[in-house]
């Protein structure tokens, strides 16, 4: 389970060259340590552990902070959004807003994952597969996006293709419209979830080697048939994973997504612009409802993480 | 490096992923960006310093840094805690927890946002217990550093918890056998062991917070000079289409975020170094 761990835990943290780097060290140690025969935890003896009193002290104090951090802010959302009974929570799902809010959520997203999903996987191939001059530069700009502030990215796109922006004249004279509009905030979501797949694949392609393929290739099969029945069933919990939360990212995306949309009601208004608007408006019941709905989403996209961490180990 | 081993020719895709790659990078990320740059050259050098250093900017600047350094310390002590408690001791409910870690990363900012904000207000379920102690959390410093906190949270946990998986027992049994008590133990020979990854963790978080948004905007309240962070005054700039001013915050914050990002790559790469010589 914990090397499921570490390869997820590189991804979703990202350091650029932070799985690469740290792969080879752990896994050394892990290896020295295996073969000298690791003794089970349990077999720990009183003076390699701590007493009764202080594991359950620090067992405390961690579940404590988790508590009023993390469960306590969790199980608010879902009590707030039945607040005012079912019938309220069914009606607030049920507004033409939030059900419009609802689909433009489910089609942003339905273009940015894929299109993310091959450029993951095309990037994992180009970085894991082959030696090039600069490749570390190549590692680092795709993780760029995790250190731009959302807000940030979403005005790169304004200065870009605003009616001010560099494109702007050409933009409006082509009667294109991106920003306030799909395209915008599809732009402004495939910026900020770009790292997520590729970041998900790099180190476990990296782990997993070339020979497969390398043995495919000088039996005669060619390269897309490698590609299909080696490389992606190998890669494909890892991808999966990678797929699930660059869904939850897109659909959840606020601060980009923010700046370009406009909040035109009803028109560029993704869930979570909703659930600002709603909570601005006093209506907390609803905007707890819709809330509640992306925090189902996050809570399916932990459960496939610790699914696919069990298949792997 | 099992890289290194494959020789370019035996695989084939190399101009198809690399040339898709790069024009996707090209596209989605590297020209957006240097819009950034390029439009800030449009500003004299003293418009550009004046608005990007004004008394409410510096105010924002400060608020984010300081709050987002606070956040970073706070889940560097607690991950490191979580990483512990989860790899050595059984309680009941672990594997819940364990998995609920990364909730932060899953769940929209907007929302943890919103819910933090009702939790934390005055007569809020945490709030109105905090407030007659005098700690006030809504709309204060304060409340964007547990929004911060919330964000954050996963980072050191994951970074340590592999780490802390795969320490040989033997460093511990040798130093017990010396003599050593177990907060010696710790401090003296787990700790430095764990110290590169919970530092990596740390400068992860902060660079999370630091551009984080959705889940700050609702606690905080947003006054200016007080409780008001840089990536909402830029919204607030570009609200007033105050295109300079949002494009001079912008780049001077930016550039802050690749800093740490330079860190982090130094910071591994160092750990990458020292590990190879181990091995």
């Amino acid at each position: 389970m914990r090397g499921g761990g570490a390869v997820v835990a590189t991804v979703l943290a990202g350091p650029p060259g932070g799985g690469p780097a740290g792969a080879p060290g752990i896994g050394g140690r892990a290896g020295a340590a295996g073969s000298a025969g690791t003794p089970a935890p349990g077999a720990r003896s009183r003076h390699l552990g701590e007493s009764r009193a202080v594991r359950w002290l620090l067992i405390g104090v961690a579940l404590a902070f988790l508590v009023l951090v993390l469960f306590v802010p969790l199980l608010a959302v879902f009590v707030k959004a039945f607040a005012k009974g079912v019938t309220a929570f069914a009606a607030a799902v049920r507004d033409p807003d939030t059900l419009a809010a609802i689909r433009l959520t489910l089609l942003t997203a339905g273009i940015a994952v894929p299109v993310n999903v091959l450029f993951g996987l095309a990037a994992a191939w180009a970085v894991t597969h082959f030696r090039f001059a600069g490749k570390n530069l190549l590692i680092t700009l795709i993780d760029l996006p995790f250190s731009v502030s959302p807000v940030i990215s979403g005005v790169i796109f304004v200065l870009l293709c605003g009616a001010r922006g560099v494109l702007g004249p050409f933009l409006a004279a082509h009667d294109i419209k991106i920003i306030f509009a799909l395209p915008g905030l599809v732009l402004a979501t495939m910026f900020v979830t770009s790292p997520l797949v590729a970041r998900e694949l790099i180190p476990l392609m990296q782990a997993q080697g070339d020979e497969e393929e390398q043995a495919a290739i000088t039996l005669g099969a060619s390269g897309w048939r490698t590609f299909w029945h080696i490389s992606l069933p190998k890669v494909r919990w890892g991808l999966l994973y990678g797929v699930v939360l660059c869904n939850a990212r897109a659909m959840g995306e606020f601060g980009a997504v923010s700046v370009v949309s406009g909040h035109i009601r009803g028109v560029t208004t993704t869930m979570p612009l909703q659930v600002e608007i709603l909570y601005n408006d006093y209506q907390f019941a609803a905007a707890f409802a819709v809330s509640s709905l992306l925090a189902l989403l996050a809570l399916a996209t932990l459960v496939v993480k610790s699914r696919i961490e069990r298949q792997r180990s | 490096m099992a890289a290194g081993r494959s020789r370019r020719g035996v695989l084939p895709g190399f101009g198809l992923a690399m040339g898709f790659t790069l024009t996707y990078l090209s596209v989605i990320v590297l020209i957006p960006i240097s819009t950034l740059v390029w439009k800030s050259a449009h500003l004299t050098w003293a418009q550009f310093w004046s608005t990007a250093t004004g008394p409410r900017e510096l105010a924002a600047y400060r608020l984010s840094f300081g709050a987002a350094l606070a956040a970073a310390a706070v889940n560097f002590l607690f991950g490191l805690l979580l990483a512990w408690v989860l790899e050595r001791y059984a309680f009941p409910g672990k594997r819940l927890v364990d998995v609920m870690v990364d909730l932060p990363f899953a769940l929209p900012t907007a929302v943890a946002g919103i819910s933090l904000a009702s939790v934390y207000a005055k007569d809020g379920w945490l709030g109105r217990w905090l407030e007659p102690a005098g700690i006030h959390v809504a709309f204060t410093p304060l409340g964007v550093m547990v929004a911060l906190t919330f964000v954050g949270l996963p980072f050191v946990v994951r970074t340590v918890q592999p780490v802390l998986h795969d320490l040989s027992p033997e460093i511990e049994e040798a130093a017990a056998t010396l003599g050593a008590g177990r907060g010696q133990t710790f401090l003296r020979v787990l700790l430095p062991e764990l110290l590169p990854a919970a530092l990596t963790g740390f400068v992860l978080a902060l660079a999370r917070a630091l551009g984080e948004y959705g889940s700050v905007i609702f606690i905080a309240g947003n006054m200016p000079m007080r409780s008001e962070i840089t990536p909402l005054l830029i919204m607030i700039k570009l609200e007033e289409y105050d295109y300079p001013g949002a494009t001079a915050i912008a780049l001077v914050f930016l550039t802050a975020s690749f800093s740490l990002l330079l860190l982090i790559n130094v910071l591994s790469w160092r750990r990458g170094a020292a590990g190879a010589l181990s091995a």
